[in-house]
């Protein structure tokens, strides 16, 4: 699209000559062979993915204006990859390793936002950039002006090894026993474009952290995550990583289980290959719901996947690379620019004390401190890259990282220079005194850009910033400590599990209107690691969120015992209560008429439900034992939960597995009103009139949800484990959710038997 | 010179509180109505973000936006798509486009934008580095334009002076442009 494409190409031929270059001219030959329809669509699909060009929503050429969806007429018909329109734009994803950037490559992502995408730069919860609204035929001149400064895009999506995400203080922290960057930028190297780590079903996540304690490099909700450690021998210290398998968020979130407390760091690049192939071989390739990493290790249980991938390791042919870093661990090693200096002593200026107080870490190294630099969504501009590389440059020998939590570490800034650096992020409007609290809310693109997106997180989160941006500073420590998180879907690539108070983006139809809906999450912890995952308690309309949130946090605030975190605060309290609070919201809705706003999503004035009225449908009565169903399913499924909570697996387990026949008993009822309360006739006949006609399958994860209630189903008398049953209430809520959206596809038309 | 990728921004008069709701309900509005030259896709909001792109109307060959870049609102037109034709004739159709989008937005939304100042921008930095060498290159264009499509003939060219930008100028007239005559530049 962009005219000096041809011009890049000649101006980088020279300085990015070898394997980069090669790379880069491979795809711009893929392109082509796919525009003259010489390339098969799902082979492009993947191709594109794995260089992190991705796909958009409305790239299949539909837009829904608020009465209906309509199309939008692309130049080209041609597609880019199974229902993506050629010309349509999609969004780079860039991979930045542990989030490691210099100020070069901050000028050049400025120079790419301004000039291919829409003027801001997104930085994501693994530590990558994204860029949106890119044309493919300019993806190939923006992956060679990124290769110029030394940044890849190769396999930033795609079933690859991700981003490796790493610990945004690691080498600073004052919590770790050493510095793991060399170990994690030798993994990024050894892995990437290996020929064993070509042959996945689904993606692998990798992580490194400093410590355990802290969350900043989330290693357990990982593929695999390395955790350093030390421990001493015959009087000497070695290092090594507790190295764990199998985490993961997503639709089902899994704690990864240990494969070894204690690996010496010239084991940690074999063992990873190994893994690799392993999973390469045994992971689920066709089912792709099931073909993460997290369900090999479950179906084959730790020690038999830590058996198999030893055993792979003694099979393999040594290589130089295994170890030949461990000799140049120093290369790694950052150095101030200025010499260490005195904490300055609080001021006048309350901004500039709270900003000391929330977004600045004291360095392992005396005189020194990290700063974070919090920004709103994870968004910013071109200009404030600049700035961020000026600042970096002036203040440090250009030492920043990208954070999971969608901000910017600024490492090695001495002491006596704060002031200074406060005063120039302020000049830049990056100087918000808000670092990982509850002003700091992480969301995913949800509907904004993203294709699976079901509500606005990005809205939401917008909206709560600003409001309790109003209140902050009379806002007590306890609320300020909160996280949250905000995920569009289920999917949670906004880390909800994660949050004190999560929500994901869910959608009712109600009197016939469909509503965008949150679930509320609460229970998961982001500290320790990410060491535990939250459940939702129940769905609100959009547009009450804000008030729950204030609920919460005044009654949390009101209740807690001393200094009680939430989490614990949550465990203690019960979610039982939790949801009688909240429960209310979920009742009289203003009519569509008193208040359109009700029935739009945060930031867009589009009505969410209107053109889905279906006209002369259904029967009142048959929508309301639908209605009166799901809603007594819903119940059910908290019921679980709280089961659980009290230590009551086996009552969890059975009361779950009865809200998913309950829920799938209210779909089949629409067509077959005689089905019974079996479990065995609810099921077939929820196979033969929605899975077998594919009518309830969705239109990304395919059978995904069904196979849940099958699953379900014939493992109905196992014996459940506090774990088993706290993933069977998952798929249970995601199960509710898919009947949910079928209900709302056979009301709107757009059901079809295949 | 060729110039591709032409971009103008028209700011709003005053320092104005902008009201950002309605904004975002006439940008919805075109893209359902698919009411511009262009292929309207989708409404992106980056209000959130300070000194930022605002609000984005994302279009296939072009974007629109209510722009607060440098802490000045404005409607900034992205010209994506190249175009035949003269630089004076990419000028000519990236300057219609934005006044149209500024006569329908005072209509629409109740802004009211300055007259007697624009800036024009080109968003590609291998054609159009921001060097002197580019002004220089360029210059003629760029009056011609202003003297014979907004037949202007006392005006003043300030180029953007940080080198890290994009190559750009902010022209001040002595006379008011007619907004609403977008089709006759």
């Amino acid at each position: 699209m962009k005219s000096s494409n041809g011009l890049w190409k000649e101006r980088l031929a020279t300085p990015l000559s070898g394997q980069l270059a090669e790379e880069i001219n491979t795809f711009e030959d893929e392109i082509e062979q796919r525009r003259l329809g010489n390339l098969d669509e799902k082979v492009f699909a993947e191709t594109r993915l794995r260089r992190g060009a991705y796909g958009q929503r409305y790239d299949n050429g539909k837009r829904h204006d608020g009465e209906a969806s309509r199309d939008l007429s692309y130049p080209e018909h041609n597609t880019k990859g199974p229902d993506t329109v050629w010309d349509a734009p999609g969004m780079q994803r860039i991979k930045i390793p542990y989030g490691g950037m210099t100020p070069e490559q901050l000028e050049v992502m400025a120079e790419l936002a301004e000039e291919y995408s829409d003027g801001i730069a997104h930085i994501t919860t693994r530590q990558d950039f994204q860029l949106h609204y890119i044309h493919i035929d300019d993806a190939t001149t923006v992956m060679r002006r990124l290769a110029s400064v030394g940044i890849t895009t190769r396999e930033a999506c795609g079933n690859s090894v991700r981003n490796v995400c790493g610990c945004p203080f690691m080498g600073v922290c004052q919590d770790e026993p050493f510095d793991v960057t060399p170990y994690a930028a030798a993994f990024t190297e050894f892995l990437l474009g290996h020929p064993d780590a070509q042959n996945f079903g689904r993606k692998f996540k990798p992580s490194f952290s400093g410590c355990s304690e802290h969350a900043c490099g989330l290693a357990s909700m990982h593929d695999m995550g390395m955790i350093a450690q030390v421990r001493e021998v015959n009087g000497q210290v070695q290092k090594g990583f507790r190295v764990v398998v199998g985490g993961g968020l997503g639709a089902v979130p899994r704690q990864a289980k240990v494969f070894d407390d204690f690996m010496p760091p010239e084991e940690l690049l074999p063992t990873a290959q190994a893994m690799a192939r392993i999973f390469g071989r045994h992971g689920e390739k066709k089912m792709r719901s099931r073909a993460r990493l997290k369900f090999l290790v479950d179906k084959w249980g730790i020690d038999k996947f830590k058996t198999e991938v030893l055993a792979e390791r003694a099979k393999l042919r040594p290589d130089p690379r295994w170890t030949d870093y461990l000799e140049h661990l120093d290369a790694q090693t950052e150095a101030p620019s200025k010499p260490p200096g005195e904490m300055p002593a609080t001021n006048g200026d309350e901004r500039f004390n709270e900003w000391l107080a929330t977004n600045v870490q004291p360095q392992k190294q005396e005189g020194y401190t990290a700063v974070t630099v919090a920004l709103p969504l994870g968004d910013l501009t071109a200009d404030q890259l600049r700035d961020l590389a000026d600042i970096s440059r002036r203040f440090t020998n250009g030492t920043i990282r990208t954070t999971v939590e969608q901000n910017f570490v600024i490492r090695w800034v001495s002491n006596s220079d704060l002031p200074a650096l406060y005063a120039a992020l302020d000049d830049a409007q990056m100087s918000d005194p808000c670092a990982s609290n509850i002003l700091d809310i992480v969301a995913c693109p949800g509907t904004d850009t993203c294709k699976l997106g079901i509500s606005s997180s990005r809205g939401l989160a917008g909206e709560l910033r600003k409001r309790l941006g109003e209140k902050s500073f009379q806002m007590d420590q306890a609320i300020k400590n909160l996280h949250i998180k905000i995920s569009g879907c289920f999917n949670s690539c906004g880390q909800h599990h994660v949050a004190d108070i999560g929500f994901y983006g869910a959608n009712r139809t109600i009197q016939g209107y469909k509503v965008p809906h949150f679930q509320v999450v609460v229970g998961g912890q982001w500290e320790e690691n990410a060491g535990s995952y939250g459940l939702p308690i129940v769905a609100i309309p959009s547009k009450r969120a804000p008030e729950a949130l204030d609920r919460l946090t005044e009654y949390y605030l009101r209740e807690k015992a001393g200094e009680e975190p939430f989490t614990t605060f949550v465990g203690r309290i019960g979610k039982g209560p939790i949801r009688q609070l909240l429960e209310d919201l979920t009742q009289d809705l203003p009519t569509p008429t008193d208040n359109p706003q009700f029935y739009a999503d945060w930031g867009d004035p589009r009505q969410y439900s209107i053109g889905d009225i279906g006209k002369g449908e259904c029967a009142g009565e048959v929508v309301s034992q639908y209605e009166f169903e799901m809603a007594a399913a819903e119940r059910m499924v908290f019921g679980s939960q709280v089961h659980l909570e009290n230590g009551l697996v086996d009552d969890a387990a059975q009361e779950t597995y009865a809200a998913m026949l309950r829920s799938a008993k209210a779909l089949v009822q629409i067509r077959y009103d005689d089905v019974t309360n079996d479990a065995e006739e609810i099921v077939e006949e929820f196979k033969e009139r929605y899975c077998d006609t594919e009518i309830f399958y969705d239109k990304y994860a395919g059978p995904k949800f069904a196979n849940y209630l099958f699953a379900a189903y014939e493992q109905a008398e196992r014996q459940h484990t506090a774990e088993s049953a706290h993933h069977l209430i998952e798929e249970t809520q995601l199960f509710i959710e898919a009947v949910h959206s079928c209900y709302n596809r056979i009301r709107s038309g757009e059901a079809v038997e295949a | 010179m060729e110039l591709q990728h032409v971009n103008f921004k028209i700011f709003l008069s005053g320092e104005p509180e902008v009201d950002i709701e309605p904004i975002v309900e006439a940008f919805h509005r075109w893209t359902a109505a698919q009411s511009v030259d262009e292929m309207l896709i989708d409404v992106a909001d980056y209000v959130h973000v300070p000194a930022g792109p605002g609000i984005v109307l994302v279009g296939h060959e072009a974007d629109y936006a209510l722009d607060n870049a440098q802490h000045r609102w404005g409607l900034l037109y992205n010209r994506k798509a190249p175009l035949d034709g003269s630089n004076l004739d990419r000028f000519a159709q990236a300057f219609a486009a934005a006044i149209n989008a500024c006569a329908r937005l005072e209509e629409e939304v109740g802004l009211t934008f300055d007259r007697q100042q624009f800036q024009l921008m080109i968003n590609d930095r291998a054609l159009a580095p921001n060097t002197p060498e580019t002004l220089a290159a360029c210059k003629h264009d760029i009056e011609a334009f202003i003297q014979s499509h907004l037949g202007q003939s006392e005006y003043s060219l300030e180029a953007e002076s940080n080198p890290r930008r994009r190559f750009g100028v902010l022209a001040k007239l002595s006379q008011p442009f007619d907004l609403t005559g977008g089709s006759n530049y």
